[in-house]
């Protein structure tokens, strides 16, 4: 269980996020939406102790960040950070996966079957060897996911995953995260993905302007216009078109492409039996 | 303004080549974006556009490719600078100086133009991209979505003939995301400025390109009108395309054709409108 209370943070004398309250349940997958500089990165920074609250407190698995160390705090919680480069350092991609198992002394077998899998699973298989620095952006965004993902950790929380992933890393990229919430683990995603957000179907909490502005399910924050451009975001476009048709009679708040194509089906069949 | 003719390069200790026999030709005005899976040689086709290549990286080089009739062998990264502008995806190996103001001068000084042309450039460029209340701001200070618009604004501010952007908006919220494109659509319309887009997120960029190129294991697989190039369904595996097309290459898929996929939601709106209004009537 992540749980923040009365959440304030400022750097200097700037507070950033104002009183900030949020539970966020064991197996829950709940993305962070909002504008650049809402704070997002400050709130999820608090969830392994990087940062520690200039007032309130957050709890993870019910011990308080301040009585803890980041150390301590990774083991549960796996931060992945939005610039790759702020976390690689080894010389091959497979030492640099292999790093943190190696820290929790598993042994070197164990180790090299996990990192072997993960690689794979992140489409890196062929890069073990390779040095991080040589890869692309997102190759080395996926190399610093697998370096966390790899032991596992009770918690993940991942800033931005998506920027720079293609179509098909992305769908790769959800699969794994889907997989790793059904296997019960908590996903905290950061992001200004609305697509990837609408496949993804979690919990959305709206951050904007260092205050939390909204916080429940996708489809009905994310078909909200308005809450939606508070929050610097753009709304899904099948939701843009559902909601335009409106006066046609479609449903407004269908948001995902399946349903709008049934939908539209149903409707177009009718046109075509009355025009026959 | 661009003339790639059978252009191949091999980089230096790998085996395959990152680009094959790439035939393209880029006229002025046009807004192209280029896209494709990653590793599809979209990003090593725009460092041939600058001399990056074969100046920076070492490898293998075949066939031609000429800049406003420059061929870029023989010409240095800083020469083919001036008519190529290029934004990387990551700002911070853009922006170098004390301040904001200071780098999105940069250019226009090295330029050696006048003190006033210099200012007017630079609030101009400020303006365009949103960022002229950090003047003053250094670029650690700023988010990512800014210091990408400082980066934008700092290649802005040489009136470069041709822009070349590769991903710039993947760290800014869609809302900053579609006002720099909008932006961006904007300079080719005022300057009749050329625009080469690298780009996986399609959805907010598709209404304003001229011309989508895919790219795949290194070579161009499909180049039209974005209309013509979504509607190609077989052949997009693994790029995202717009869930608006999406949605129309299904609804085609299962017997109704509305005619050309559309690209925009805009226009997706219109077309099922004017189609089920008939309906009505």
């Amino acid at each position: 269980m992540i749980e923040v209370r009365g959440l304030c943070f400022a750097y200097d004398d700037v507070e950033v996020l104002h009183n900030i309250d949020l539970r966020i349940s064991d197996g829950e997958f709940v993305a962070v939406m909002g504008e650049n500089g809402a704070g997002k990165t400050t709130l999820i920074k608090h969830f392994n102790g990087l940062l520690k609250p200039s007032r309130g407190e957050v709890l993870i698995d019910g011990v308080s960040t301040r009585e803890s160390t980041v150390a301590n705090l990774s083991r549960v919680v796996g931060l992945v950070f939005q610039n790759p480069d702020h976390q690689l350092f080894s010389e091959t991609v497979f030492e640099e996966v292999a790093f943190s198992l190696r820290n929790l002394g598993y042994p070197e077998e164990t180790v090299r079957r996990r990192v072997r899998f993960i690689l794979e699973t992140l489409d890196l298989g062929g890069y073990a060897e390779e040095s991080p620095l040589m890869l692309s952006g997102g190759e080395r965004k996926r190399v610093a996911l697998a370096s966390v993902l790899v032991s596992e950790p009770k918690h993940i929380i991942l800033d931005e995953p998506t920027i720079g992933q293609d179509y098909q890393q992305k769908e790769r990229l959800r699969n794994f995260i889907v997989q790793m919430n059904s296997q019960g683990r908590t996903v905290v995603i950061v992001t200004h993905d609305v697509e990837f957000v609408v496949d993804c179907k979690p919990r959305v909490v709206l951050l904007s302007r260092g205050s939390i502005l909204a916080d429940g399910p996708y489809d009905s924050i994310l078909s909200d216009r308005i809450l939606v451009e508070k929050a610097s975001l753009i709304p899904p476009q099948i939701s843009i078109l559902m909601s335009s048709l409106a006066g046609l009679g479609f449903n407004p708040k269908i948001i995902d492409l399946y349903q709008a194509r049934s939908a539209l089906e149903k409707r177009l069949c009718e046109y075509v039996s009355e025009h026959v | 303004m661009i003339e790639a003719h059978n252009l191949s390069f091999t980089y230096a200790g790998s085996k395959r080549p990152a680009i094959l026999d790439v035939n393209l030709g880029v006229d002025k005005g046009e807004f192209v974006v280029l896209t494709g899976p990653s590793g599809c040689g979209k990003t090593t086709f725009a460092r041939c556009l600058n001399g990056l290549i074969p100046n920076f990286y070492q490898g293998e080089l075949s066939g031609s490719i000429t800049i406003m009739g420059t061929d870029i062998s023989g010409h240095t990264t800083s020469e083919l600078s001036r008519k190529v502008g290029f934004v990387f995806q990551n700002p911070e190996n853009q922006l170098f100086s004390l301040s904001i103001e200071r780098d999105v001068a940069f250019g226009p000084e090295n330029l050696g133009l006048p003190k006033e042309e210099t200012r007017r450039r630079v609030d101009w460029a400020m303006e365009i991209t949103g960022i002229s209340e950090l003047r003053e701001a250094a670029p650690y200070e700023l988010s990512g979505g800014q210091q990408q618009r400082a980066a934008i604004a700092a290649v802005l501010a040489m009136k470069p003939e041709i822009m070349v952007l590769d991903e710039p908006t993947s760290f800014l919220d869609p809302l900053s995301a579609s006002q720099i494109l909008e932006a961006v659509a904007d300079l080719r319309e005022e300057a009749n400025m050329t625009i080469v887009l690298i780009e996986h997120r399609l959805d907010l960029a598709s209404k304003y390109a001229s011309r989508i190129v895919v790219m795949d294991q290194g070579r161009v697989v499909l180049d039209g009108p974005p209309a013509k190039v979504y509607g190609e369904e077989a052949k997009l595996i693994g790029v995202g395309i717009p869930k608006i097309s999406m949605l129309f290459n299904l609804l085609r898929q299962d017997g109704f054709d509305m005619g050309e996929t559309p690209v925009s939601v805009e226009e997706a709106t219109e077309r099922l409108r004017s189609y089920l209004k008939d309906d009505r009537g």
